[in-house]
């Protein structure tokens, strides 16, 4: 039994890191907070399922296109919306103010738009959810992949802000936003390439997470509250902390359900977040933003 | 040159005026105008566009083609639907209920979906005069509000309605030598999967079914591996989840991945939904729930059609029907009674009408001549509790492995 929880439950934390990841590098590099993040977790899902169900592409080429696409809207969005707002603040807490309140004002554009796209009915299509034996524990192969995945995805960028060059000014971006212009660097350029980047890996996630869930139009806010506890948990910003504690709340909320209650996951994972607010109130790792 | 005078331009104004007031004033009349409040945003809008909104427009689309609502005296009126959106919300639903009467000024509204709305809305509707429809809620209360509020109308029975249709189901089969008198229960921390939950731990224990897991999960729970792994380990043969719909899809899924198969597999909410079939891949055999249709009535079997031609998509095999017969409780009420809300009231409670599901005769204001457990077999979803209703089909007990 204790196997088969610990094999469930970093599964199911694996698919939470996996959405949370791309919401700590917005607002690590572009100092956005997107409360809109969870609409574009679900765009992607319906963008798969019409790929899926009317041109017969398989999800895993899904995983190839919509976070492009999801590369390029985050990008112009953060040109056209969030650039005025970076520019009004003037480098300064106002503008984690008032980027929540305008992705605020998002959320309910984009889920008013896919309400009447796609109506308010659950959508999900089948693929790849045959049963897998780990270990001995039958784990479904879709969330084993998005196990996997999250875990990629993780280590790649991790590489990617820690050796590449690339990685080093977008690192340069997230520690001193206001010196980096002075060692010629293009902040607004890659502020808006780390917006676009967080919003392609909530594409990938959404691609994900169709794989193995039923979705409707209304379910953003959903994973947006659950990326929220991912992201404050590990460090605002901070890529390994979300993995982590993205990994983390699966464990808590797998074991309590099977130990102690499946009516206490809920409770668990916020008095697990009240702990960690508690006895670290700027995460599980700190404020070194962009690691 | 011709002048135009200014006393010419205002009477020319007038005249215009006047024309166009009248033609107005005549066109309200021919027309009768229903209002309804549901939600199209919001966690509920499932729900609703699946069981209440679709229905409000086919019925319209019935009614209009056929040249309109008969009256009393023989003339007909078309409908004029008004419809406002509660973005999920109670207190948006109250407004817009009360903006209904005092703006829109309608002959008569349509109730929300889910039993919340409709116990929000209730003593506003009693309030303002307007008989209330309250098809979708599902409460053990219902003889109580009937009586409170003597214009409303409750038509989807209880909890106690349902865990007793299924103990019965459930003890005949123990009693068979189907299955062992061992059962699981999960149940959705909210409404349904409380009211379920409470009203079949004592039900369950009278029919000597014994709870072997019995948990209750919050709303939004998406992983039941775990849950599975242990029901699985537990012997039971009957596994029962009170669950809303995406959690009754995920149990759905999750069951085939894991190869659980219990010999009776119940779930709740969203099991009768017409795109069930699509997300199990069509392995829905021998899978219960609540509801279901009279799977011989050549009644219902039209509806889908119908509801499938102008919807573009078949309806719901629990409430849908019920949510059609309730508005042609209302059309067949007009037609006796005339537009006269205390009299259409009246007439309800009292009138027998012949409706998509068969004869309806409300007793103190509730349907309870209802469908308690129903099962997916082939494509349809039918009613197999209460054993001895008409129409009731035998159960597939053990169910068919995924």
């Amino acid at each position: 039994m204790l196997s088969s929880t610990l094999i469930l439950g970093l599964v199911l934390g694996g698919s939470y890191a996996l959405v949370a990841v791309g919401m700590t590098l917005q607002y690590g590099i572009a100092r956005i907070m997107n409360l809109a993040y969870g609409e574009f977790i679900i765009l992607a899902a319906f963008l798969t399922f019409l790929l899926f169900t009317h041109l017969g592409l398989s999800p895993l080429v899904a995983l190839l296109i919509v976070p492009l696409i999801g590369f390029g809207a985050g990008y112009l969005l953060f040109q056209l919306m969030m650039r005025p707002l970076v520019a009004r603040s003037g480098g300064t807490g106002r503008l984690e103010a008032d980027s929540i309140l305008a992705t605020f004002g998002l959320l309910f554009v984009l889920q008013g738009i896919m309400l009447v796209i796609w109506g308010g009915n659950f959508t999900s299509y089948a693929y790849l959810d045959q049963g897998v034996n780990v270990l001995g524990t039958t784990v479904a192969a879709n969330r084993l992949l998005a196990f996997g995945l999250s875990f990629v995805i993780g280590a790649a960028l991790y590489l990617l802000l820690q050796r590449s060059r690339w990685g080093l000014s977008l690192r340069a971006v997230a520690l001193a936003p206001q010196s980096a212009p002075l060692v010629g660097l293009n902040v607004k350029r890659i502020a808006a390439i780390g917006f676009g980047l967080g919003t392609a890996l909530a594409a990938g996630g959404g691609v994900m997470v169709s794989m193995f869930q039923t979705f409707s139009a209304n379910d953003g806010v959903i994973f947006t509250m659950k990326a929220l506890v991912v992201v404050i948990m590990g460090g605002v910003g901070n890529v390994m902390g979300a993995l982590i504690a993205g990994v983390l709340l699966g464990l808590v909320e797998t074991f309590v359900a099977r130990y102690i209650d499946p009516g206490l996951t809920l409770a668990a994972t916020y008095l697990l977040f009240l702990g960690v607010l508690l006895w670290r109130p700027e995460g599980l790792f700190g404020k070194a933003v962009g690691r | 040159m011709i002048g135009f005078t200014r006393r010419a331009a205002i009477g020319l104004f007038c005249t215009t005026a006047a024309v166009t007031l009248s033609l107005g004033a005549a066109q309200a009349q021919e027309v009768v105008r229903i209002g309804y409040v549901a939600s199209k945003s919001g966690p509920a809008a499932a729900g609703a566009g699946i069981t209440t909104i679709p229905n409000y427009e086919l019925w319209v689309h019935d009614v209009n083609a056929a040249g309109g609502l008969k009256l009393p005296d023989g003339s007909q009126h078309k409908i004029e639907l008004i419809a406002y959106d509660d973005r999920s919300t109670a207190e948006e639903a109250v407004r817009a209920v009360e903006r209904l009467v005092s703006q829109d000024k309608v002959d008569f509204i349509l109730p929300p979906w889910g039993t919340g709305f409709n116990l929000a809305i209730a003593p506003l509707m009693d309030r303002l005069g307007y008989p209330h429809l309250a098809v979708t809620s599902l409460t053990d209360k219902a003889p109580e509000f009937a009586a409170r509020w003597t214009k409303s109308f409750w038509m989807l029975g209880g909890g106690h309605d349902y865990a007793g249709g299924l103990a019965d189901l459930l003890d005949k089969a123990v009693a068979d030598g189907t299955i062992n008198n061992k059962v699981a229960v999960i149940s959705v921390s909210d409404g349904f999967g409380i009211d379920l939950i409470s009203a079949a731990r004592p039900i369950f224990a009278e029919h000597k079914l014994d709870l072997v897991y019995d948990k209750a999960y919050p709303v939004g729970t998406t992983d039941f591996a775990a849950i599975i792994e242990d029901v699985k380990a537990s012997g039971a043969d009957s596994f029962v989840a009170f669950s809303y719909p995406p959690e009754t899809f995920a149990l759905a899924k999750q069951s085939q991945t894991a190869a659980f198969n219990p010999k009776v597999f119940f779930t709740g909410v969203g099991t009768p939904f017409p795109n069930y079939p699509g997300v199990v891949e069509g392995k829905q055999e021998g899978v219960m729930s609540v509801g279901g249709v009279d799977g011989t009535s050549d009644k219902i079997t039209a509806y889908f059609k119908r509801h499938a031609e102008v919807i573009g998509t078949p309806p719901d095999s629990w409430a849908s029907a019920i949510t059609y017969a309730s508005l042609e409780m209302l059309q067949q009420s007009i037609e006796r009674v005339g537009l006269d809300r205390e009299a259409v009231a009246g007439e309800l409670s009292s009138g027998k009408f012949d409706t998509v599901i068969g004869e309806v005769k409300l007793q103190d204001n509730q349907l309870r001549d209802l469908w308690l457990v129903g099962q997916w077999q082939g494509d349809t979803f039918k009613g197999v509790s209460p054993a001895d209703k008409h129409g009731a089909t035998a159960p597939i007990i053990p169910k068919p492995n995924w």
